[in-house]
């Protein structure tokens, strides 16, 4: 059984390890990080079966994620860090010169824990797929994982895949869909919305599965629940929903916060709305 | 001078489709995708074959070069199969992220290049193609000129890790390399010696430079031919040497003069070793519908271009 506790202690610490790493060199993408961080807690502390310290291209033999919204590259390296895929310490240096840990994520750098580069929207699906299709040939069991924020379902390659992913049967991948609603211009029913989200993957030929991103329990058991759907002959996609800018008050019900740091009054703010658990990079 | 025998007529894309049931057949690790032109890239054995390690894409090209990507996560060696206009500015983002700048090793295999394709006209007449894949970091450009060489070609680019584009067309043209010459990446080959020119060819349009040598070599001219089947990374060495002896050049190519391999080399002799160069090339426009040895002559790249080339460019010496 998962600790609950736990995971939510560590989850708030990857909360405040965003704020951090995006206020020092003021430049980023908090709300989709902190409305993500229970997400990528959960999966990395509980739900993948991975090795950080022998982190390999290939993942053979081991699960896989990809964060096809690249955008959320602050979360993901926290969460990265705090598993030990690299030095926590290695958090200060996010977006600055010289960094392994780039703007968006990348293999350039040879960051363990990232097998493509992601920012450029709409990819991640596809090369999961291809990563699941490699899977099969190979007779590995284990499970593709992606991310993909709801706004980036505007991209017309995602629905390639999804098609593709259900006519070929690939049921060893689990996608999850970051259903906060928001993106860089605005709602996304205003910019252009997606309609009956459910029936449409269902209508694809997808198993779905729901659960609210932002309570550890749920997670964890929608990714259990998601689990126990692979290999069925169906891929499986789980539309979770969050709240962007999440814990901290004034990032939450607002676009806004979707690609900018905070100033250094809004930092400290956001800092006493943050408290340090697991200790500071 | 050296006289180059055509030994039979073949279409590059067969090659390439020979070469890739030749790989499947020597190494497990070798995977295939088409967006549905299995039968214009002469996949069908290569598929009929190994159907475990065949994936019919459908018409999704984007998602093709996504699950190509994928697909080297594990270790297999991807090969993509359409035309070079929707394995290229179709998709070029996704091969810019998930390809390049990631440095996967994924073929991207592009047939009916250039304006020999014919009919189809200026939609699939795909020129700028070179330009596009040489830019990117870490892309290896190749461009064989017959059937044989590009069989070699296919079977050369499953041993180097990393992306490569691999160039290739429709039209039955002429063998005339050795079934037996191994392909080296990046290694030009001298076809024809020569003292008062160089023809710096590639792909059809090699056995276009050989017949100009030839009719040049009546006339007193004396051209050396040199094969540029890889563009990226570019002979500096074997140009730079060609062009100090013979003191200036001619590129010929199936392409828009703007990014391809006339472009290069003219880079090349600015920085390193400055000679009179022309260019046998599409200059900035579509192609159309038509034969493909109508649109050759119309749009300036047959045989008499060349031979007109290289006089012109003997007079700036």
């Amino acid at each position: 059984m998962a600790d609950i506790q736990k995971l939510q202690t560590i989850a708030a610490q990857v909360r405040r390890d965003v704020i951090r790493m995006v206020h020092k060199p003021a430049s980023g993408h908090p709300g989709g990080s902190l409305g993500c961080a229970d997400f990528f807690t959960a999966l990395y502390f509980d739900t993948l079966s991975i090795d950080p310290k022998n982190f390999t291209m290939d993942g053979k033999d081991e699960d896989i994620f990809f964060l096809s919204n690249g955008h959320l590259s602050a979360v993901w390296y926290s969460v990265l860090a705090r598993k030990g895929f690299f030095e926590v310490s290695e958090l200060s240096t996010f977006r600055i010169l010289n960094t392994r840990l780039q703007g968006h994520p990348t293999t350039a750098e040879h960051l363990p824990g990232i097998r493509v580069a992601s920012g450029s929207l709409g990819q991640g699906l596809s090369v999961a797929c291809g990563a699941a299709l490699s899977k099969k040939l190979n007779d590995d069991h284990h499970l593709v994982y992606t991310l993909h924020g709801d706004g980036e379902l505007q991209e017309g390659q995602i629905w390639e895949a999804a098609l593709f992913a259900a006519a070929k049967k690939i049921d060893n991948i689990i996608s999850t869909i970051d259903y906060n609603g928001k993106q860089i211009d605005g709602p996304v029913d205003d910019v252009v919305s997606l309609g009956d989200l459910k029936a449409k993957w269902l209508a694809f030929g997808w198993d779905v599965v729901e659960m609210n991103g932002n309570i550890m329990e749920e997670v964890i058991k929608g990714f259990a629940e998601a689990k126990s759907r692979t290999g069925k002959g169906k891929p499986v996609v789980i539309i979770m929903k969050t709240e962007m800018g999440m814990g901290v008050d004034f990032m939450m019900g607002t676009h806004k916060w979707h690609g900018k740091a905070p100033n250094d009054e809004e930092f400290s703010r956001a800092m006493t709305q943050l408290p340090e658990t697991i200790g500071d990079f | 001078m050296k006289k180059i025998v055509s030994t039979g007529n073949k279409d590059t894309r067969s090659g390439f489709g020979a070469g890739l049931h030749e790989l499947g057949k020597k190494n497990p690790n070798v995977v295939a995708l088409c967006a549905d032109l299995i039968g214009s890239l002469k996949m069908e054995e290569f598929a009929k074959e190994f159907p475990n390690r065949f994936f019919q894409i459908g018409i999704a090209e984007a998602n093709m070069i996504g699950l190509a990507t994928g697909l080297t996560i594990g270790g297999k060696i991807p090969f993509t199969g359409t035309f070079a206009s929707f394995s290229t500015g179709r998709v070029y983002d996704q091969i810019r992220q998930s390809i390049a700048y990631s440095n996967k090793n994924v073929k991207i295999c592009a047939s009916h290049a250039g304006i020999t394709l014919g009919e189809d006209g200026a939609t699939h007449q795909m020129m700028e193609d070179i330009g596009l894949m040489k830019m990117l970091p870490n892309m290896t450009v190749i461009n064989p000129a017959d059937y044989n060489q590009t069989k070699a070609a296919t079977i050369a680019i499953a041993e180097v890790k990393g992306p490569v584009y691999l160039r290739f067309g429709r039209p039955v043209v002429p063998i005339f390399t050795s079934p037996d010459e191994p392909f080296i990446i990046g290694k030009a080959i001298t076809m024809i010696e020569g003292t008062d020119v160089s023809i710096f060819a590639t792909g059809h349009l090699l056995w276009k430079a050989i017949e100009a040598a030839e009719i040049l070599d009546q006339q007193g001219i004396h051209a050396e031919v040199i094969n540029i089947h890889t563009i990226k990374p570019l002979d500096d060495e074997a140009i730079l040497k060609s062009v100090l002896k013979t003191g200036c050049a001619v590129s010929a190519e199936e392409h828009m003069m703007n990014g391809g391999l006339g472009d290069s080399i003219a880079q090349l002799f600015s920085r390193k070793l400055p000679r009179p160069l022309e260019m046998v090339a599409v200059n900035d426009k579509f192609g159309e519908s038509g034969k493909p040895e109508e649109l050759l002559k119309k749009f300036g790249l047959d045989t008499p271009d060349i031979v007109e080339a290289v006089k012109k460019v003997l007079t700036r010496k």
